[in-house]
Formats: structure tokens, sequence, C-alpha cells
């Protein structure tokens, strides 16, 4: 599904990315783990197509096309969401309004016709009753005043109303308390199939407890040093990052 | 000849023309001409219009008495009123009342005409008390006074609650050709009363109309007046507004204004202060383009202690386009306890567009709370990158943040209709296709 070869980026010619590479096919759930500054938030940027970031070298392939030069959204239309580190507020566009925005959006770019109006209603109904989203949130400007938690929940919803086939979820358990961690984990779980993948960028393997990935990868200084099965990632919340750099080093 | 002499050597026949009975306003209006032959046009040179020239209006050869009411009927302008809700209208038509598109009332409160209230003897203590009281004297406000002949005369006795909101809309047609249009209106809101006001200027006609129109607002003790004023005209119109408003003890009033056309449009508001626990409330939006020019000059006086003032104005300024904010907040050395609270945010589209925003803050208490602040910048990237990850093109994206931006200004409008007319004219001139119904 993805396919990432060589990729290197930099932000106002200081580099950050420096050969990423890697694969996930429908299916997988991907975490890739790192110390702060080690370049998971912009490679999770770069996919998502955020221009501030310049792509110097390498592709980024999605289902089969090259991706590197097509704009943000249309890669959304793709079927690529990133769920924000820190989501932005909009103030006076409501949760709702955003989202029918965004679904006919996604539905304009396919060749379809507005969803009908009814027939939205009754997915916002269920995606956010399934995420134990209260009505009143739904009217609310966009993220304002949202406390850390809602602003992760609406991102869930977002995935689930938008039904991407890849998620990137940028620090989605960074500000959660361990309920909001488990229906936030809940969300993408029922999310899951065969047919769609997950990226998770973490810091902690405590999200990991409750989406359990297939592949962990290590990322340390913009590239990619280790990769593993689930149990890499225990090992690293046990004995920290300093053992891979060391590994690498040797 | 220039405007200015053909108005001073015009002003002899209208006098002769209007003139009944009242000496008062006889008087009154031969000082006024007397004070624009002195003082004139503003230029420039006056620190107040350092950014707005009226060059550029002043120079049509306007012709200041329509002869007579052009038909209009009620289906061709139906769409410049707030029509889903019952109101009072007060419409004029190239300065000359249409009875037909209007409803008056004297049941409890007056919305009738400056005409009658003019020449009536009914009137006249609400006359001697606040007619041309407040408005400062300087070029404009003389010339409008020395021409006043017809406008809104709105008077709310004492522990009334105006059943609905009032509407003057000003229609120009100018059908002989370009036309000067001066209304003068006059509100009066007794103590524990309450009213809301809707006003608009439309031209109909692409010959040029200039409008300058004087508002004397008076709100006694405990009196709440929310005003609204829809500029929305055609690129030939230009307007130059002038709206003081005198405040008793613990009166509220606000006035929000929406700018989003016009060739040439020139707020003056000035709010005084005379006495406790006042709170005024400015608020606007302009949006613009082209070469329009919109200039917002605001004036707040603080006379007495405790009082409140808010000014909220935001700005979206694309082309060539000028956006002047020019925000005065006095505090005088009585007026102790007195939070004034200033912000003109702005958001420039274009390399060409410009905006000169200047407060000016003049202190004289120690125990105030008084605080401004103005920013200009462009959209905020991150929020675009934001919407357009979510699949929203970026134009898209761009008008949707232009409209969250403006639209905040809106939450203290009072009347739904209006809130949803006017989130609908910006969502419109943003070109916003928002998906949804507001």
């Amino acid at each position: 599904m993805l396919k990432i070869k060589n990729l290197h980026a930099s932000i106002e010619d200081k580099e950050i990315l420096k050969g990423i590479n890697l694969e996930i096919n429908p299916g997988e759930v991907h975490a890739i783990m790192g110390p702060n500054g080690s370049g998971k938030s912009t490679l999770s940027s770069v996919i998502a197509g955020k221009e501030e970031f310049e792509q110097t070298e390498g592709e980024i392939i999605f289902e089969n096309t090259e991706i590197s030069e097509m704009d943000p959204e249309e890669r959304a239309h793709k079927g690529i969401f990133l769920s924000f580190q820190y989501p932005v507020e909009i103030p006076g566009v409501s949760v709702t309004n955003f989202m029918k925005t965004a679904i006919n959006a996604h539905r304009k770019a396919n060749g379809l016709e507005d969803m009908p109006a009814n027939e939205m209603l009754k997915k916002i109904r269920e995606k956010s009753e399934s995420l134990g989203i209260d009505r009143k949130f739904l009217s609310r400007s966009l993220n304002e005043g949202f406390s850390g938690g809602e602003k992760k929940r609406n991102e869930i919803f977002q995935m689930a109303m938008l039904e991407p086939k890849l998620s990137i979820l940028d620090e989605t358990d960074s500000g959660l308390d361990i309920d909001a961690l488990k229906i936030v984990a809940d969300g993408v779980n029922n999310l899951r199939s065969k047919d769609n993948a997950v990226l998770l960028i973490t810091h902690y393997q405590r999200l990991l407890n409750y989406i359990v990935p297939d592949v962990v990868h290590v990322m340390v200084d913009g590239k990619i040093v280790k990769s593993g099965g689930k149990e890499l990632a225990l090992e690293l919340e046990e004995r920290g990052y300093e053992w891979v750099k060391a590994e690498k080093a040797v | 000849m220039e405007l200015k002499e053909k108005l001073v050597s015009s002003f002899l026949a209208f006098e002769e023309e209007y003139t009944g009975a009242n000496d008062d306003l006889h008087k009154i209006r031969n000082q006024a001409i007397k004070d624009f032959e002195t003082m004139g046009f503003p230029s420039r040179k006056e620190e107040d219009y350092k950014y707005t020239s009226l060059k550029s209006v002043l120079k049509e050869d306007y012709s200041l008495f329509p002869r007579k009411e052009n038909a209009i009927e009620y289906k061709d302008i139906k769409k410049y009123l707030i029509h889903e809700i019952d109101t009072y209208d007060l419409v004029f038509i190239d300065g000359i009342y249409s009875s037909h598109l209007s409803s008056t009332t004297h049941d409890k409160i007056d919305v009738c005409l400056m005409s009658s209230a003019l020449n009536k003897d009914l009137y006249k203590p609400v006359i001697d008390n606040y007619f041309n009281k407040l408005a400062p004297k300087n070029g404009l406000n003389s010339l409008n006074t020395a021409f006043t002949k017809e406008g809104a005369f709105i008077h709310i006795h004492k522990n009334i609650l105006a059943d609905k909101p009032i509407q003057i809309i000003n229609f120009s047609t100018g059908n002989e050709s370009s036309i000067l249009v001066q209304p003068r209106n006059l509100i009066v809101v007794d103590e524990n009363s309450h009213c809301q006001i809707i006003e608009r200027h439309q031209s109909l006609t692409e010959h040029p109309v200039l409008t300058n129109s004087v508002t004397e607002i008076f709100a006694n003790k405990r009196a709440i007046v929310d005003y609204y004023k829809i500029q929305n005209d055609k690129l030939s119109a230009s307007l130059i507004d002038n709206t003081y408003i005198e405040q008793k003890s613990e009166s509220f009033c606000s006035v929000h204004t929406f700018s989003l056309g016009g060739k040439l449009t020139r707020n003056n508001l000035n709010f005084y202060q005379r006495g406790e626990r006042i709170d005024s409330t400015m608020k606007g939006v302009t949006i613009i383009e082209g070469k329009q020019h919109v200039d917002h000059n605001t004036l707040v006086h603080h006379i007495e202690p405790n009082c409140e003032s808010h000014q909220d104005y935001k700005g979206i300024f694309d082309e060539k386009s000028v956006g002047v904010f020019n925000g005065k907040v006095v505090v005088e050395k009585e007026a102790q306890k007195t939070n004034a609270y200033q912000s003109n945010n702005n958001v420039l589209l274009d390399d060409k567009a410009t905006i000169n925003s200047k407060p000016q803050l003049e202190i004289f208490a120690d125990d105030v709370k008084c605080s401004h602040g103005c920013t200009i910048g462009q959209l905020d990237e991150e929020a675009l990158f934001y919407l357009q990850s979510r699949g929203i093109p970026r134009k898209e994206a761009s008008g949707l943040l232009m409209y969250a931006f403006a639209n905040n200004v809106l939450e203290s409008v009072k009347i739904p209709e209006i809130k949803k007319r006017i989130n609908k004219l910006i969502a419109l001139k943003l070109g916003v296709e928002l998906g949804f119904n507001l």
C-alpha cells in the first residue's frame, strides 16, 4: 500500500529525514518509535504533504502512484489520513459543518454527488456514538477549547467518518489519560480491516498495549535504525533508546 | 463649479422650498451652512483623514434635489430587507420617504419621519432637547444639518421594549444622474427601554451615489440599543456615515458594522459615556477587494467612572483594497475603573492590499484597564494544512479560515436572521461553498 524509498526531507535547509525506507501492506499496523527530535512527526507530515518540508530525494508510492508532487488534499482524496499531534483550533466552524465539508470534498474529488443530508446525519450520529462523543460536542467550534482528550477523540472521529486506507496517528496517545486512551484505541481497532493500514507514531509503548502492531520501527536521527515485532516496543520501554543508538554505532 | 460652491449656492433655494414655520430649525440650518462654508470638506491634511481622501468622490456633479419619488416595487427591493421577520420599515428613495414600502407606528413608540418630527409641535420638545445636540461641528456634519430634511425619527418612550426591529433603508436610484443624499436620523430611547435598528444604504443605479448620513442616538438610563449597519453597496456608491451615541448610566449600546462593498466607505462612530456603569460595544467586519476603501474611525469618550467599552474590528483585504482603522479611546481623569478593550485584526491577501491601523489611547485616569491589540497577517499555514489534509482543497480551505476569522464578530449579533444573512454574505464574498446551511 505504502512504499517509501530513500526519503530525504528538510526544512529551511536543515535535513530532518535522512533516507527513510518503509513498506506497509494492507491490513498491517506499523509503529514508529523514537526519541524526541528523531524526525517521526516530520515523516508523518511529509507523507501527508505538508509544504513546509522540502522532499529532496526519494519516493513516496501510495497504491502504486508516486504522490510526492501531490497537494495534501489530493493525498487525502486517495485515502491518506493524518491524525494531528496538535489539532488546529478553528473558531466559527462547527465539528458537524467541518465534517460535512470534508466528506463532500472527498466525494466531489471522486466524482460523487454531495452526501444527502439525512445520510450524513445518520453517519455522524453512528460514528460519534461509537466513540462516546456527546451530541453537544458536534455543534461546538472545531477543536476550540477542547481538552487534549477531546481533540484526540475528535481526530479519531474524523478518521472514522473519512474511512481512509492509510491512517497515520501522530502521537495520538500524548496527553491522554488511560480511559481516553482506551476509547481512542478501541476506535482505531474498530476501523481496522484487511484492506486498510495504520501507521502509529509514538513515544511510548503504552498505546501499543491497546493497538497491537505487526511491525515496530525505531527511528533515530532521521533514519529507521531497527525494525522488529511487537516485542521490540517492550524492549525499548525497558531499556530506552540508548542501546539502539549504541548498537547502530557499532 | 466645485461641489462645495454648488452646495452653498443651492442652500437658499432649499430653505425657501422646505422650511415651514419652525424658526429654530431655520436658525440651525443657517448657522450650519455658514459653518460648512468655513470648514468645507475634510482634506488629507487633517489627521483624521490622513489615509482617506474624499477627492475622488467629491469630483462628481451630484444632483442635490431629486424631483420626485421614483417608482420602486417591493419585489425589486425585498432582498435588501431583512424580510424574514416582522419589522418596522422606514424606506427612503433618493432621500424621499416611500410610504408604500414603509410601515411606521405611533403605538407606544414613534417610528416615523424626521420631516414630520421637525415640523409638528407634538415632537418639538424632543427635537429641542436632542436634535443636533450631539454631532460635533465639522464640515460634513454641518453640511448634513444645513440640508436636513428627511430621515428616521425614532422615539422609544419610557419602559418600553420595541416589539420588533426597525429597519432604516435608503435606496438611491439616481435616475437622472449622480446623486448626493443626506439622511438625518434621530433616535431617542428613554429610560428602561430597548430597541434594535438595522440600517442600510443601497444604490440601485450605476450612476455615482454619495451618501453623507448623520445619525444621533440617545440612550437614557438603563436603555439598550442594538444597531446593525449593513454596508454592501455597489462599486459606484460611496458612504460617509456619521453616527454619534450618547449614553446615560447603566445603558448598553452596541453597533455592528458590516462593510462588504462600496467604492469608499467612511464610518465615523463616536460614543460619549455620560453616566456610570455604561457599556459600549462596537464591532466590525470588513471584507473588500478591487480598489475599495473602508475606513473605520471610532471614538469612545469615557467621561465618568465604572464604564466599559469593547471594540473588535476584523478586516480581510484583497487585491488593491485599502482599509483604515483609527480607534481613539479617551479616558478622562474622573473616569476611574474604566475598562476599555480594543482589537483590530487584519488579513491581507494580496501584496498590493493595504491596512492602516492606528490605535489612539489618551488616558488621564490612573486606575483603569485599557488594552489594545492590532494584528496584520496572512492565513495560518498550519490551519490550512490541517483542512487540506482532510481533503478540503486549498482555495476552499482559505475561504473557510477567512470565514472563521470574520465570523466570530457575529457572536454578539442578537437577531438570528441578521446573523444568518451576514453569514451568507460573508461566505458568498469569500467564495466559500460551505456545503451546509448556516
